[in-house]
């Protein structure tokens, strides 16, 4: 279980390392990728649940992101692990409710609940890729400094901050916890059910104490809800190219059929 | 520049924490706040930096203290703490709660781009400090992976970087081996400014500090000169202390 635990501590650190990098990807201001992110998240949930083929076009997307940013698409996919099952499972029941023949594959004949299966599984996978790569590729304080300008309350941007910085202090009290427990229980497979009581009561108590300390610790150094330290607030003609570029496409896409016109002319 | 009037504070109604507590610390002076477990020294840090008491709105969970308390000629109050918290840096016990920023640089610039400063001036400044503690290979490293007296010498940085007028330290020593605590202690006696220190570390008291106020349960027991206090064993003894290491033979 602690191990479980560190390997948490680790992978939330490791998105701080990720955001870190030097791409272009990583150079482009925070505000330009969050705005692009949500139109792509618009975009893509907007798509009709049976047009599989134009929602295809939307993978560009991701596809250029990952290439430019030198983020693995394995670190993607390894960190989504949890969340992708219950994205899958959002259609599951498409197929058996909705079964009306669309076409046939061979001998086989693909329903319209089969494709509306795939098209929501391909939003919720495109959704959760271009959010991780907006928080792989931009640090959380540059998102918040965004969230500040664009006038979000100070409480729910302060809100965001300290949950996702506080996250690491209670993993961290919890790992501590779970080994000192470990080597008063040897042999005992995880935290006996009588236990967890007190546990989770000493470890929210902990982690209090510690986020309490911690966020003195910032106001002891000016802080007061704004976040001047974030890098990436100001914007260059670039970030707005980059911004006006995507967004353009993706309303393009939305609109027309791009795979179906790509797969025309070539074929042409 | 720190002044204690009277001082009596109580986090609950009838338990009072310190009781009566005056003393006066004067500009460049280096302080040791010493005391047995829960003699008040850190309670007079928080009300210090307005953590707890009359700055907190004196009120609630933070306490409630009578007296006054006086920074830099100004009596802390939820009115000026910004102002009185600017000439004030504190280190606490535990960096890993100090250090909240991923790499030791931006933790540094934290503090600094808040009070106004503008990237450039503030990269300045955090690269000056670092090159005169000595540390500037900290620059690049992330917090989650440099050992615990180079995180004690980060947060020092971070809070040196603020210029403060007054530095407080909660036990600047404790959990570094021998070699980082030397550092530390050496860090603090090349120090200009304006110091309180506390710590049950006596040998680093003694090797740091000119004055001692001996606190115990929430009184002032004795205030003097280091050399006088810290070999007093009869004084020490009957506030559940000991002489530091050196004087023990």
């Amino acid at each position: 279980m602690s191990q479980n635990i560190e390997r948490s501590i680790r992978d939330l650190r490791e998105m701080d390392t990720l955001a870190s990098g030097d791409s272009p990807l990583h150079r482009v201001s925070a505000g330009a990728k969050l705005l692009v992110t949500v139109v792509y998240i618009l975009v893509v949930v907007s798509f009709d649940k049976f047009n599989m083929s134009g929602l295809m076009f939307m993978l560009l997307y991701p596809a250029v992101l990952f290439a430019v940013s030198g983020i693995p698409v394995s670190t993607c996919f390894y960190k989504l692990r949890f969340v992708l099952p219950i994205v899958c499972a959002v259609g599951i029941f498409n197929p058996i409710l909705d079964r009306t023949p669309a076409f046939p594959l061979g001998s086989f004949v693909v329903t319209t609940g089969m494709i509306s299966m795939v098209t929501l599984l391909m939003k919720g996978v495109f959704c959760l890729m271009a959010s991780f790569l907006l928080a792989a590729s931009t640090r959380i304080e540059a998102i918040c400094a965004v969230l500040r300008k664009i006038h979000v309350p100070s409480m729910l941007v302060t809100l965001l901050l300290l949950t996702y910085r506080y996250a690491a202090v209670l993993a961290e009290e919890a790992n501590v916890m779970t080994q000192a427990y470990n080597l008063r229980a040897p042999g005992q497979k995880g935290i006996h059910y009588k236990a967890w009581g007190s546990f989770l009561g000493q470890l929210l108590l902990r982690s209090m104490d510690r986020a309490e300390e911690l966020y003195s610790s910032m106001l002891l150094r000016g802080y007061h809800g704004e976040f001047y330290y974030a890098q990436g607030g100001s914007s260059s003609i670039g970030d707005v190219l980059y911004a006006v570029s995507w967004c353009a496409l993706f309303i393009a896409a939305r609109c027309v059929n791009l795979t179906q016109l790509l797969g025309t002319s070539v074929l042409r | 520049m720190i002044q204690f009037d009277n001082v009596t504070f109580a986090y609950e109604k009838g338990k009072p924490v310190l009781s009566d507590v005056s003393f006066a610390i004067e500009k460049g002076e280096t302080v040791g706040l010493i005391g047995a477990n829960g003699a008040g020294k850190s309670t007079v840090m928080k009300l210090l930096l307005g953590l707890a008491g009359p700055g907190a709105g004196n009120k609630g969970v933070s306490g409630r203290a009578d007296g006054k308390i006086i920074v830099d000629g100004e009596e802390v109050s939820p009115r000026n703490l910004s102002q009185i918290r600017r000439k004030l840096g504190f280190v606490l016990q535990n960096s890993d709660n100090q250090m909240f920023m991923p790499t030791v640089w931006e933790d540094m610039l934290f503090g600094l781009l808040n009070y106004g400063m503008t990237r450039q001036e503030a990269e300045q400044r955090a690269q000056k400090v670092l090159r005169e503690l000595g540390q500037e290979k900290l620059r690049g490293l992330y917090n989650h992976r440099i050992s615990g007296g180079e995180k004690r010498m980060a947060a020092v940085a971070t809070v040196l970087a603020m210029d403060p007028e007054v530095l407080l330290m909660d036990e600047p020593t404790s959990a570094l081996d021998p070699y980082n605590r030397r550092i530390v202690i050496n860090t603090i006696r090349k120090l200009p400014c304006t110091k309180v220190i506390t710590s049950h570390d006596l040998d680093m008291i003694y090797d740091t500090c000119g004055r001692v106020i001996l606190l115990s349960e929430g009184r002032v027991a004795a205030d003097g000169p280091s050399e006088t206090i810290l070999r007093d064993r009869g004084l020490l003894e009957a506030n559940r202390m000991e002489l530091p290491l050196r004087f023990q033979q």
